[in-house]
């Protein structure tokens, strides 16, 4: 079986521009949804308390809310948590108010409630000093990567090629927060580990197709930069679909079988893919022809007497 | 040139067969145990004694065990069913402990996995699963480092009071102002002398000078910033200390409790079910004082109309009414040894029996002797809020350091009490910032989740290299299986944490992984395609595979390392699991599977064809 059946080289550096430029629409998109309606941030991040529970048969959730509002307790989110069964309660943190107490008292209320007492499934107390250090600490996880990448491909390839990869998949997780932003998906840890996961794996593209394009600058002569580019990327792009597709069938069966709590992990994941895909073979490039990237970066005439030896 | 030598392909195997050893546990499940450890910081548990005895008295019970285990805090016995392990408690209880009241051991059940004893033997364990797969309470406290400084200053103002009348120099009042103690003196030469004895005693404190005016000199005191690590560093300690002992009364087969930055704690417990009891016992972060009351007639009107005097704070009475206490501590907790629930002998009320320190009882000895006739409060402090216990009338002087506390208490109070006041107080207070209670039925389903989503993403993208890629696909499969088999040998090894995020990092690893055998697999058709031999183009696929395939495992390396360093919980287990598996990949991918098709391809010198799936060449070549 061979999916692949490519002729001749497809002049993907034709279309540069347009790729570039859906590229930055949805970038612009993803930036305006952020702007606008912001994350939905999990527990782990705004502080407060979280209290999974759940019932031997459906619940009805308006009777938990107004029996949690008698109690007092306000901005509330009541909602069902993978199944009809499963009740997931989430309230902000309040001064004054001993956080052990309140994952007691809840359940004590629900208790009260129906004819069945709930089963107390989880608990998740966050105090709000932890938040702001673990938004800190995602910064310096983000800042980490992007520096370490540049200049991890700045060593063993060219800044420009560094640059260019670094931006094209940047701009990937920027559009995975706007997905996030945008249908309020809840942004949780776990998502963050995702993004920057992702980060690091669709960087693999750009180092697979410029890996190629080093290749062909030392062993093609009469080439143009663009025909090196759209050489490369036409000989690895059998490789990049199937390497992509088979992540994603794991990412597919996590999203299948992994349930609500890593559904929204897998979810990030599956969003990385796709755009990994798209931007960094064909954004990152263009972008690195842009930047200047010509032969003369990579034939060094000392360099090709190692090769020789190899 | 498709053969590895004897010694690379010898290395693989062992490898592999490593791998396979460490996996084993992981497949035997739990089987229910009973551990023992002491009960008591000067009781030492030793294996062989202890555990001839357990056998003895479970052999004349008629219940036999699986095995036993020593480590160097506990013994653990193996059984065969819930039943035998009950009973065995229960028989364990009656041996070592004769008076319930006051346990020398604390006995409790225990799961233990159910491999055999020669794969222990080899520390071959199984997988050490996180609370959010096996259920149970995650605790982050936050140590109250200001208020343990406050309380240090407390103190220092106390001694300083002492040393000041021992040397018998004239002063007009010592008080903790925010972060220093000030001295006042009436002149210059008594402050001087003040200076000198405070030099003499102790290195530290920072002694400066304040004048106010010409009859108000001031010496102000501050820790050093040695001093001030010191205190820190011990409050952590001595926080850990205690929560340990606290702990151990719970009975918890195994805890984690460890420091994390500078002033936080970590405390795990998994498999426990009474929360509420934990967190009573954990967030109680009682400390004990001992102060006197002031009893001035018309200071305690004047403090409920709200105008409480200088140097005292208003209280209540456990149950009673309303009583001003100066601020002035006689006595912390630090001084105490050992507290005891029992009753008191002549009323026969529930009471708590304290003993304390040679220091402590010295203390208390003069206090007592200048103040017969007045009352004496001693204070319950948790989260910066006071309560009296108790307020009684010093009647005589009480030497030997032995003090009975009595009054409105039930019995279970006097035992919570006696338990606090026993497990050593706190340095410092500490507060909840972070809880997680995950219940073992969440637990469960979240192992079989995340077991399920592995399972059926490595079965399809296995079926999909196999019909792709025929019996390379087959190779590359059987890699990646290699590839999980090393990994969960290797978490097993080094007992990280497996959790959830963990797991989907496994299954995440295993799809990127495969991009290795994708990469090498399609060079050697590439190859092909070109019209270089079989022997050829399998050895150039997979030399010239290597370098993308380092460059793009590096650049995954950093992000993963990137979210080790600054990640916290669910993100630090994702990454743990995520780098380890990018090595065992590196490893799996390119050398085991080089290994599988030299052993299929490169044992003749020439070969026909090689079966990776049809390789279409256009036509135009």
């Amino acid at each position: 079986m061979e999916f692949f059946r490519i002729r001749k080289d497809i002049p993907f550096m034709r279309h540069a521009m347009v790729f570039n430029i859906i590229s930055l629409a949805t970038f612009i998109l993803a930036v305006f949804f952020l702007a606008t309606r912001g994350l939905h941030l999990s527990v782990e991040f705004t502080g407060g308390t979280l209290i999974e529970v759940s019932y031997s048969e459906p619940a009805e959730l308006e009777p938990i809310r107004q029996a949690l509002a008698a109690d007092g307790y306000t901005d509330m989110l009541v909602q069902n948590f993978g199944s009809a069964r499963d009740v997931l309660i989430r309230l902000p943190n309040r001064d004054n108010v001993d956080s052990k107490s309140i994952a007691d008292n809840v359940v004590a209320t629900l208790g009260r409630l129906g004819t069945s007492a709930p089963e107390l499934r989880r608990v998740e107390f966050v105090g709000p000093q932890v938040g702001k250090e673990l938004a800190s600490d995602g910064a310096m996880a983000l800042l980490l990567v992007i520096f370490g990448i540049v200049i991890y491909l700045a060593l063993r390839f060219e800044w420009r090629l560094g640059v260019a990869t670094i931006i094209a998949n940047l701009h990937d997780v920027v559009i995975i927060l706007g997905f996030f932003a945008l249908f309020q998906w809840e942004f949780s840890l776990a998502v963050l580990a995702a993004t920057l996961a992702v980060l690091g794996y669709s960087v693999n593209e750009s180092v697979v197709v410029f890996d190629r394009v080093r290749e062909t600058f030392r062993k093609k002569r009469g080439l143009s930069t663009l025909q090196v580019v759209d050489h490369a990327i036409t000989s690895t792009i059998s490789r990049t679909i199937i390497t992509h597709g088979s992540t994603q069938m794991m990412v597919l069966s996590m999203l299948v079988f992994g349930g609500e709590t890593l559904f929204y992990f897998a979810l990030a994941l599956t969003i990385g893919i796709c755009f990994g895909i798209y931007s960094s073979v064909l954004v990152a490039s263009p972008l690195a022809v842009w930047l200047g990237m010509s032969r003369e970066q990579f034939v060094k005439p000392k360099k090709e007497k190692q090769e020789a030896v190899v | 040139m498709n053969r590895y030598p004897l010694w690379k392909n010898l290395l693989i195997g062992l490898i592999l067969l490593w791998g396979v050893l460490y996996t084993l546990p992981n497949f035997y499940g739990e089987v229910p145990a009973v551990q023992v450890s002491s009960a008591k910081a000067t009781l030492k548990v030793d294996p062989a004694a202890l555990g001839g005895q357990v056998e003895e008295a479970l052999r004349s019970a008629g219940i036999g065990h699986t095995g036993f285990f020593s480590d160097a805090n506990s013994l653990r016995f193996r059984f065969a069913g819930t039943e035998d392990q009950i009973r065995a408690r229960d028989v364990i209880e009656n041996t070592l402990n004769p008076d319930p009241q006051n346990p020398s051991y604390i006995v409790a059940l225990n799961l233990l996995s159910a491999s055999p004893n020669w794969l222990t033997a080899i520390r071959a364990l199984p997988m050490y699963l996180g609370l959010d797969l096996r259920g149970g309470v995650h605790f982050l406290l936050q140590v109250d480092m200001p208020g343990a400084l406050t309380k240090r200053l407390d103190s220092t103002a106390g001694d300083l009071r002492t040393l000041m009348r021992d040397r018998s120099v004239r002063h007009a009042g010592i008080t903790r102002e925010g972060n220093t103690v000030v001295l006042r003196f009436r002149d210059a030469e008594q402050r001087e002398t003040g200076r000198r004895a405070i030099q003499n005693t102790t290195a530290d404190l920072q002694l400066t000078d304040r004048d106010d005016g010409a009859d108000d000199l001031k010496l102000v005191a501050t820790l050093t910033a040695q001093a001030q690590q010191t205190m820190r560093d011990f409050a952590i300690k001595q926080n850990i200390t205690t929560l340990h002992n606290r702990i151990n009364e719970l009975g918890v087969a195994e805890p984690v409790i460890q420091q994390q930055g500078a002033d936080r704690i970590v405390v795990q417990l998994p498999g426990v079910q009474d929360v509420a009891k934990a967190k009573d016992i954990l967030g109680r972060t009682a400390t004990l004082e001992v102060r006197m009351v002031d009893d001035t007639p018309g200071a305690l009107e004047a403090a409920l109309a709200g105008n409480v005097p200088f140097g005292t704070e208003l209280y209540t009475e456990r149950g009673g009414p309303p009583l001003l206490v100066k601020r002035q501590v006689v006595l912390t907790g630090d001084r105490l040894t050992d507290a005891q629930p029992g009753f008191d002998g002549q009323t026969n009320e529930p009471a708590v029996h304290l003993t304390l320190d040679a220091a402590g009882a010295r203390i208390f000895r003069d206090v007592t002797r200048e103040n017969v006739g007045k009352r004496m409060a001693i204070l319950l402090i948790e989260k910066g809020k006071g309560e009296v216990v108790t307020a009684p009338v010093i009647r005589t002087e009480i030497g030997g350091g032995r003090v009975q506390i009595s009054g409105r208490m039930t019995t279970t109070e006097a035992n919570d009490v006696a338990l606090l006041l026993r497990a050593g107080s706190l340095a410092a207070p500490m507060e909840i910032i972070e809880e997680r209670t995950v219940g073992p039925s969440l637990g469960a389903d979240n192992i079989a989740k995340g077991f399920h989503s592995t399972l059926w993403g490595f079965v399809a993208i296995a079926a999909f290299m196999c019909i792709y890629y025929a019996l390379f696909g087959i190779v590359s499969s059987i890699a990646l299986a290699a590839n999980l088999l090393l990994l969960v040998g290797l978490l097993s090894l080094l007992q990280a944490t497996l959790t959830l995020p963990g797991i989907a990092a496994m299954a995440l690893t295993l799809g990127m992984a495969i991009d290795a055998n994708v990469l090498i697999n399609e060079r050697i058709r590439e190859e092909l395609r070109n019209g270089a031999s079989p022997q050829a183009a399998i050895a150039a696929g997979y030399e010239r595979a290597w370098g993308t395939i380092l460059d793009s495992n590096v650049t995954s390396l950093i992000a993963g390392i990137a979210l080790l360093v600054f990640g916290s919980g669910p993100v630090r287990g994702f990454a743990v699991v995520h780098c380890l598996g990018i090595l065992t990949s590196m490893f799996s991918a390119i050398l085991v599977s080089r290994m599988l098709i030299n052993f299929i391809y490169g044992r003749r010198r020439k070969i026909e064809s090689v079966s990776i799936g049809q390789i279409w060449k256009p036509d135009n070549q």
